[in-house]
């Protein structure tokens, strides 16, 4: 957990709005460090988090959070938290053992890519549903807060096969169960290539699914590499765009920072402020 | 912590000792100890040597276990193909597994041609009790007779280094000795040996990816290379070679079209091999003709589904050789993206212009250096120079400009 993005982004774990869908998007830079940001907020403020990690494996998400203060296993354990590793889901997918009945969440890939992303879906549906997260606290299990889904990342999906179309469906389904019904949050990251430039005759490219997602979103986090190249001591540029409903009407707002990524948390500042330039 | 291992390692492959300090990380003391192999000073990974020095330095010490190194190959596959052998040579001499792939040479005509170790002061494993020592090439023994004080002293170094020694040379003029090489135990998968079945599944993957991907589960699970394996008998690493993935000859349409068909069979694969490896003590470098690839966005999922990749630009063949800027160097290398593994801060290199050079007994990568403007004296050249070592001084330290003016 960053305080320093809290304060930007005018947010506590004691105080967050709920129902929002936000988009992490990153392009010529890394912006994983943001979901890990996420994924350690919404576990100090108590909510019921189901995490996609379709990147990396669970001890990799386990040690990142260490460092952030937050232990997953523990989570895990308290059922705080249910964690889809999908490097082993997919893997028990492509080269099926004899008797493994996993989970059916990651069935997309064995079969017709174009089926979709239903059983996905109702794995996240069921996981956020699921007793622990319930209101009895009976049996000594804790009470968790309102549901959370994290995705790290979408354009996972999109190289194993999956259309941009389904990706939207899925996404939107989500907002529509989690963000609207159970007044949770969902955060979504993204990474697109470097194909600034329109190219057409690309269909299922991730432009069209980033662009389908902020119409979505009501927050954007987009990390971007500078455009003036390579510095070691800025990683590259964040803008926040707010887009809330208010009253009258569209509400939007940008602000650009700069970032840098350190062993514990990030920093973030105005444009031209760092550190190592001043 | 450093003892132990080096009583283990000493026999087989020389690591040199770790800069020793007192303070040592907590999770130093899980790892296993496997020869040839040292752990992060970043984040405690276990990382092994790709045989090239510098190489090393710029991936932030070595290979982690467990990730994939991405080479996108430069046009005639000279440099990156010298890279995967340099790769698997280590292994050799570290005693490691290998398991090399190809589609186009049979396997074994890569093993054959893997460059000889330069064994100065590395007390290297023989099968035999030393038989040939008596018609060795001498440089080996007799080497710095005179200066024999010096020996072992670190070289003054103006390609990329860490301090420490860690990997081996190589002497790319000769061919490894076969009674080293066929001492390792390798693995090996030749596309034509692998009749493939069209099965009836509209799995995304290709059948000869498949094919592959199954092949190496086999070998993980029959040699006990899996982490979760039971921990009795010693522990090695299993080094894997795939060579020019994505080629038509692994029945990829990738680099004919602009909108391939199975554009998503290599992505799928990568993925494939990064669930495999994670799970297990291996370490695998996967060269890609990305020249040949149209589609940008696609080079991009690519790149984005390894941990390490880098791009060598060779100037074979481009107007580039003759130009007097990159006459040292055979050719550029850019560095595409950088493990982020366990931590959150990926370990960023502190230059991005980078250039390699072959050389005889070592592939180097070094900083590109471009003086600020190529005047048409040579005495000009040098003051433009000057004053650019004057600019970057600060940024670079004692980068290679710096020694060039000690003669003045």
């Amino acid at each position: 957990m960053f305080t320093e993005l809290n304060s930007i982004l005018n947010t506590s774990p004691d105080s967050f709005t709920q129902g929002d869908f936000i988009l992490v998007s990153g392009r010529q830079s890394d912006a994983s460090f943001l979901i890990h940001h996420f994924l350690s907020f919404y576990l100090r403020a108590r909510c019921k988090v189901c995490f996609l990690g379709l990147v990396q494996s669970f001890s990799h998400y386990s040690a990142v959070c260490q460092r952030l203060g937050v232990s997953l296993a523990q989570a895990k354990e308290k059922r705080q938290l249910v964690f889809l590793e999908g490097l082993q889901e997919g893997l028990s997918v492509f080269i099926p053992q004899d008797d493994t009945t996993g989970n059916k969440a990651l069935s997309f890939l064995s079969r017709d890519p174009m089926v979709g992303l239903q059983n996905l879906y109702e794995f996240v549906r069921s996981s956020v549903s699921s007793p622990g997260g319930g209101e009895e606290g009976s049996d000594g299990s804790e009470q968790w807060g309102p549901p959370v889904l994290l995705v790290d990342d979408l354009s996972v999906l999109l190289s194993l096969g999956v259309s941009a179309r389904a990706v939207l469906d899925f996404s939107h389904y989500c907002r529509a169960s989690l963000c609207s019904q159970l007044q949770g949050n969902v955060v979504m990251l993204l990474h697109c290539e470097e194909e600034e430039e329109e190219d057409d005759g690309d269909d299922e490219g991730s432009e069209r699914l980033l662009k389908g997602l902020i119409h979505q979103c009501c927050l954007a986090l987009h990390v971007q590499g500078l455009p003036t190249g390579y510095c070691r001591d800025i990683h590259g540029q964040v803008e926040v765009c707010w887009r809330r409903r208010q009253g009258d009407g569209q509400h939007t707002q940008n602000k650009v920072f700069q970032y840098k990524v350190h062993d514990k948390g990030a920093s973030f500042f105005a444009r031209g402020t760092s550190s190592a330039v001043l | 912590m450093a003892a132990p291992v080096n009583s283990v390692v000493n026999s087989s492959a020389k690591c040199s000792s770790f800069n020793a300090t007192s303070f040592q990380k907590k999770t130093r003391s899980r790892l296993i100890s496997i020869p040839g192999t040292r752990p992060s000073v970043q984040n405690g990974q276990l990382l092994v040597s790709t045989g090239v020095t510098s190489l090393d330095y710029l991936l932030g010490g070595g290979l982690a276990v467990g990730t994939v190194l991405l080479i996108e190959e430069d046009r005639y596959d000279s440099y990156s193909r010298m890279i995967l052998k340099y790769f698997l040579a280590e292994g050799v001499v570290c005693r490691h597994e290998l398991f090399v792939a190809s589609a186009q040479h049979t396997p074994d005509d890569i093993l054959q041609e893997l460059p000889s170790p330069i064994l100065d002061d590395v007390a290297i494993h023989k099968p035999v009790e030393q038989p040939r020592l008596s018609h060795e090439p001498q440089d080996s023994l007799d080497a710095m007779k005179i200066a024999w004080r010096y020996q072992n002293l670190p070289k003054v170094q103006t390609a990329l280094a860490s301090s420490s020694r860690f990997g081996h040379y190589y002497d790319v003029s000769k061919m490894m000795e076969a009674e080293i090489r066929e001492a390792a135990k390798c693995h090996r998968f030749y596309l034509p040996e692998h009749p493939t079945q069209s099965s009836p599944t509209h799995s995304p993957m290709l059948e000869s990816y498949s094919a592959l991907l199954k092949s190496l589960r086999d070998v993980i699970q029959r040699e006990g290379f899996e982490v979760t394996a039971p921990m009795s008998k010693s522990r090695n690493i299993l080094r894997i070679g795939l060579h020019s993935l994505g080629s038509t000859l692994w029945g990829d349409d990738l680099c004919c079209h602009d909108n391939p068909r199975h554009g998503h069979a290599l992505t799928t694969f990568l993925y494939g091999l990064r669930a495999l490896l994670r799970s297990s003590l291996s370490v695998a470098v996967v060269t890609v003709p990305s020249h040949l690839i149209q589609n940008r966005a696609l080079m991009g999922r690519i790149t984005r589904l390894c941990d390490n990749a880098i791009a060598l630009e060779s100037f074979k063949g481009s107007e580039r050789e003759a130009n007097p800027l990159y006459k040292d160097y055979h050719g550029l290398l850019h560095v595409r993206q950088v493990p982020h593994l366990n931590c959150l801060a990926s370990q960023l290199p502190d230059h991005k212009d980078l250039a390699f050079k072959l050389k005889r007994k070592q592939f180097s990568i070094e900083r590109l250096h471009l003086p600020p403007d190529l005047s048409e004296t040579v005495s000009r050249v040098s003051r433009g120079e000057l004053a650019g070592t004057a600019m970057v001084g600060s940024a670079c330290g004692s980068g290679t400009s710096g020694n060039k003016h000690l003669d003045f």
